[in-house]
């Protein structure tokens, strides 16, 4: 025991007294338009061996609470209220003193494992030096090194003493975060808070990170504060919850309270928003209007009031306190809202935000009763192969390897239908758009634009091509050009094509008016607009030619959860008026289950199932498939934890050197119980993927064969 | 369709009209002819400081042609009456050691400055931007050749080719010397557009306009070389100094400009020893040089400003953000 902790000893209440107590935090910075009040009164606390989970948008102040509590705001950031930690204060304490809790008693895992780690040091020399740092020179060098391979093991790291002398960029995104958690719990904290932890990963090893964290929980005993933007993640994983609006709590509770009947429409609105996986037929989404308010000069009153379907004069005129509930919950269950009560009721959260929100279901169009076969075909994509060459050496380029990006992907698109494109990142769904979008000849197979191949195209005849295949893509920050006027950039496909001024100028103004904004926006810069705003800028522009196709590239991963339900109801009603075809990438299944008619699932290059969208989703057939599927966090903590996980085993394998035989077998969970007689067939022979039919899978011992049962 | 408009009612800056009628002119209101010149113009005008130094240009071009036709002197002619006098009203801005009037000489030297700074700029900066953009954008083989032209305008001595071409380029006049001089000046910066070039090739504003249907080039001059005109612009201010400067330092050597014409950087050379004794030798010069290349830097800012929608409150969205 350090001298430093004896003193704080007789501070320590046991168990009883939470790890972290939070009261009244007052955050601000200084900017030109006068002072940002990012955290304005918050209070909360987490207690030992308790998960408290910390949702809301960006800007909502969530992660500027928790710099604070780990004391890293910048030294121009104004803090007061109370932070107490295992009944110490930590504000007003130096930097040294903090340095001490740091790391050691609190432990912080970021977002972004690759800049979380020093790239120049091997992993095990970074988890050792947590400890060293902490260890008060009473730990050898030795121990600590032995102790993080011994960590590293813990955290699931295969192969931890030869990975321990590993940089992190030999490690993929999930085994990163592994090791950032393994520093993370290095010296037995008291309180991990985790910043968005899981956003970066796939979905397949966001369940295994979670998974990690569990068990460091397990391991520790700590109280873990989870910040998330994904209800998801946090229903299976968090006991409590507490929702973030413009720097204040505007709701807590045990996490299937809030969940089953929020108090508060802006928590309603949230849970509307997000589709559901696991339900087959396709509910409305709310979109939540609007953006968070600017924190700089807030009006009086509930900040969540203009965007509000239920706002009266109440609640503009003050802003209401966080309350206990009146009805079902008890003083655990608090929310901030004026109305609250009379969103009690006996109704699930997601009818009542639709009621409250008023969503509703765009109409089928007549051509979706119109069956595939009579349909013209859109797209037509042949055993599409894509290789790179791997080289080495700079003035004599010698070819080692070749990476197998795409090989051999075929799939149709009729009209008026929308193809989901689903896989980890990595499994070759953005070059197989890349390859569509660029018109230029593959590596081997064809690509057909609405029956004629690309490759035999000469230069007129590809851009004729290029009005009906339109690109929207997944960063709109990215996707338009910051020096252009909005004007420009979305007049820029239509002057590209010939056509004249006063055409162009009535068209831009109809596209806005089309994507729902104002004509009059046309002179701002993008940097003046959110990004949902600036997403719809970029479906406006792919739409500026009447395009029948348009290529989504992941078009709502990079936005807010409330914006991201506006552009998916934009996109079904763009695509039921105007009759286009949607391919539609994308990582979350959720999404993917909501906006697609088909479905197909690719995996190291190669598709490994296809078909119907309710048939896939409702009874998948290829084991990839459903692990995809089960690793998909459900926003219900009921469903939640009831659900049996299949979690995948492993990274993707580099596609410079895949598998023999069936390429998933290295990960399959249906392969592992195999007999060894039985698995020579995945081994040797790779599994045909029948595209013609109505829902195929690659796999040679398929979930509905009698091959399985009797497995 | 409403409720998705009102999703856009709160944005920065608050509506200004509302949206009405069905003309798309009409509709689009005063965003109506919001193309990037008209903005780029709007907003550059609004910058008072980047206007005078239009101004302040505009106003040396026309002293330096203009004030000649109203002094009595010559650059040529001296004197015999004043030799190296302070300045009077007989010779404004003094006489040098044989007699030759300032002020007149200033003029002239200014009528040459200018142009030869103005012009070298531009031109070096220009050709800078379009092989740099070129050897990124295209890559492969264009980028190959290019490079290696770099490397070779790099090693090749500037100077020596300078002093071999003199008797051809004294023929052919101050233009031509103004784009030798401006030939050997593009070529670090080329390099580095090239590798500016070589990430924003990547962005996805570039794929999506290659995707549409735009042509290599225009996507060169409507995308790449706008998102990196601060460097060019910082880079072309630079050179009007520089080319004034190197004008200067080949003149000394016997080329360029030969008495017994005069440009600033030879009056300020041939003044500047006498700068304690007899001041008005190089002040006049000096002072015009500083003020030219100052408006120059001006306008540079103004322009920089006036095409990055970032630049008056990008400080305060970047707080607002962390």
């Amino acid at each position: 025991m350090t001298t430093a902790e004896a003193a704080a000893a007789p501070d320590e209440r046991p168990d009883a007294d939470p790890v972290l107590r939070v009261d009244d935090l007052q955050v601000s910075f200084p900017s030109e338009a006068g002072r940002v009040h990012a955290v304005r009164g918050l209070s909360y606390h987490v207690d030992r061996g308790e998960v408290l989970g910390i949702v809301g948008e960006s800007g909502s102040g969530k992660s500027v609470s928790s710099l604070a509590v780990m004391g890293l705001l910048p030294a121009q950031a104004r803090v007061s209220g109370s932070i107490r930690f295992a009944g110490r204060e930590l504000i007003g304490l130096s930097d040294r003193e903090l340095s001490g809790i740091r790391g050691r008693r609190i432990a912080m895992v970021f977002q972004d494992p690759l800049s979380a780690l020093t790239p120049v040091h091997t992993v095990g020399d970074q988890v050792a030096e947590a400890l060293l740092v902490h260890g008060g020179g009473k730990l050898s060098t030795k121990d600590a090194t032995a102790r993080a391979v011994e960590l590293l093991d813990l955290v699931g790291i295969p192969n931890a003493a030869a990975r321990a002398r590993a940089f992190p960029h030999e490690f993929s995104g999930g085994m990163r975060q592994r090791v950032v958690i393994a520093i993370a719990i290095a010296n037995n904290p008291d309180l991990i808070i985790a910043d968005e932890p899981t956003t970066a990963l796939d979905v397949t090893v966001q369940a295994q990170v979670l998974e990690v964290l569990r068990t460091a929980q397990e391991v520790t005993g700590a109280g873990i504060a989870i910040i998330t933007h994904d209800l998801g993640v946090v229903a299976g994983f968090a006991d409590r919850l507490m929702v973030m609006y413009a720097g204040r709590a505007v709701e807590t509770g045990p996490v299937r309270e809030i969940y089953s009947a929020p108090r508060m429409p802006y928590t309603l609105g949230l849970l509307g928003s997000i589709p559901r996986v696991d339900v087959a037929e396709k509910q409305p989404l709310v979109p939540i209007e609007g953006q968070p308010p600017s924190l700089s000069e807030l009006p009086p009153g509930c900040p969540f009031a203009p965007r509000c379907p239920l706002a009266v004069d109440a609640c503009r005129a003050a802003e209401p306190p966080l309350v206990p509930v009146t009805g079902t919950g008890g003083v655990a269950h608090r929310a901030a809202c004026h109305r609250s009560e009379e969103l009690a009721g006996d109704r699930s959260a997601e009818e009542t935000a639709v009621q409250v929100f008023g969503a509703e279901l765009v109409e089928p169009t007549d051509l979706a009763t119109v069956p595939r076969a009579r349909r013209q075909t859109v797209l037509r994509v042949d055993g599409l192969v894509k290789h790179y060459p791997l080289t080495r050496g700079t003035l004599l380029r010698r070819r080692v390897g070749t990476v197998r990006a795409v090989d051999g992907v075929s799939f149709d698109i009729v009209r008026g239908e929308t193809l989901g494109l689903v896989g980890e990142s990595g499994c070759g769904k953005t070059t197989t758009l890349m390859e569509i979008l660029s018109l230029a000849k593959p590596t081997a197979g064809t690509i057909s634009v609405l029956g004629s191949t690309v490759e035999s195209l000469g230069r007129a005849e590809a851009k004729r091509i290029r009005r009906d295949l339109q690109v929207v893509f997944q960063d709109p920050t990215a996707a338009l050009d910051p020096r252009l006027p909005v004007f420009d950039i979305i007049a820029e496909p239509l002057r590209v094509h010939g056509f004249d001024r006063p055409h162009i100028r009535r068209r831009v103004a109809d596209l806005l008016e089309l994507v729902g904004l104002r004509p009059e926006f046309a002179a701002r810069y993008p940097a003046e607009f959110s990004g949902g705003q600036r997403q719809r800028i970029g479906i406006a522009r792919a739409l500026a030619l009447e395009p029948k196709l348009v290529v989504l590239d992941e078009p709502v991963s990079a936005l807010d959860v409330s914006i991201q339900a506006g552009v998916i109801n934009l996109l079904d009603e763009l695509k039921a008026k105007l009759s286009l075809s949607y391919l539609f990438v994308a990582h979350d299944l959720a999404v993917v289950r909501h906006v697609a008619d088909r479905v197909a699932v690719m995996y190291l290059g190669k598709i490994v199932e296809i078909g119907d969208a309710p048939s896939v989703f409702g009874a998948p057939r290829h084991p990839y498939t459903r692990a995809l599927l089960s690793a998909v966090p459900v926003p219900d903590p009921v469903v939640e934890r009831r659900r049996e996980r299949i979690i995948l085993t492993g990274d993707l394998p580099s596609p410079a050197d895949p598998p023999s035989g069936c390429r998933f077998r290295t990960r399959c969970f249906t392969f592992a119980a195999l007999p060894e007689d039985r698995r020579v067939l995945c081994v040797e022979r790779e599994p045909v993927l029948d595209a013609a039919a109505d829902h195929a899978a690659a796999c040679h011992y398929p979930r509905d064969s009698t091959s399985l049962q009797r497995v | 369709m409403n409720r998705m408009a009102a999703d856009t009612a709160n944005t920065p800056g608050g509506p200004d009209a509302p949206a009405t009628a069905t003309a798309g002119a009409v509709r689009l209101g005063a965003a109506a002819g919001a193309t990037r010149g008209r903005l780029t113009l709007r907003r550059f005008l609004r910058n008072r400081l980047a206007v005078a130094g239009v101004v302040v240009i505009v106003l040396l071009y026309v002293l330096a042609f203009a004030a000649p036709l109203f002094s009595p002197w010559d650059f040529t002619s001296q004197d015999p009456d004043a030799y190296l006098s302070p300045p009077s009203a007989r010779h404004w801005f003094g006489t040098t050691q044989i007699g030759g009037d300032v002020f007149v000489q200033t003029m002239r030297g200014l009528q040459k400055s200018l142009s030869i700074g103005l012009l070298a700029a531009v031109v070096s900066t220009g050709l800078a931007a379009v092989v740099g953009a070129a050897a990124g954008y295209f890559g492969r083989w264009a980028d190959r050749a290019l490079m290696w032209l770099v490397d070779l305008m790099l090693v090749l001595p500037g100077f020596l080719i300078l002093a071999i071409m003199s008797p051809w380029l004294r023929e052919r006049g101050w233009f031509f010397f103004m784009l030798m001089l401006a030939a050997f000046m593009w070529m670090i910066t080329a390099r580095i557009v090239r590798g500016m070039t070589l990430t924003l090739r990547e962005r996805e504003f570039v794929k999506a306009a290659r995707f549409m249907g735009e042509s290599p080039w225009r996507i060169i001059f409507r995308h790449i070389l706008p998102n990196m005109a601060s460097l060019l612009i910082v880079d072309a201010t630079i050179n009007v100094g520089s080319a004034v400067l190197a004008e200067t330092g080949l003149s000394y050597f016997g080329f360029g400009v030969q008495p017994p014409d005069v440009s600033l950087g030879t009056l300020i050379r041939d003044g500047a020893p006498f700068a304690l004794t007899s001041p008005w030798l190089f002040l006049p010069a000096g002072l015009l040089l500083i003020l030219g290349v100052l408006a120059v830097s001006f306008v540079g800012d103004g322009l920089r400003d006036a095409l990055d929608p970032h630049a008056s409150h990008g400080r305060f969205k970047e707080k607002k953000n962390a």
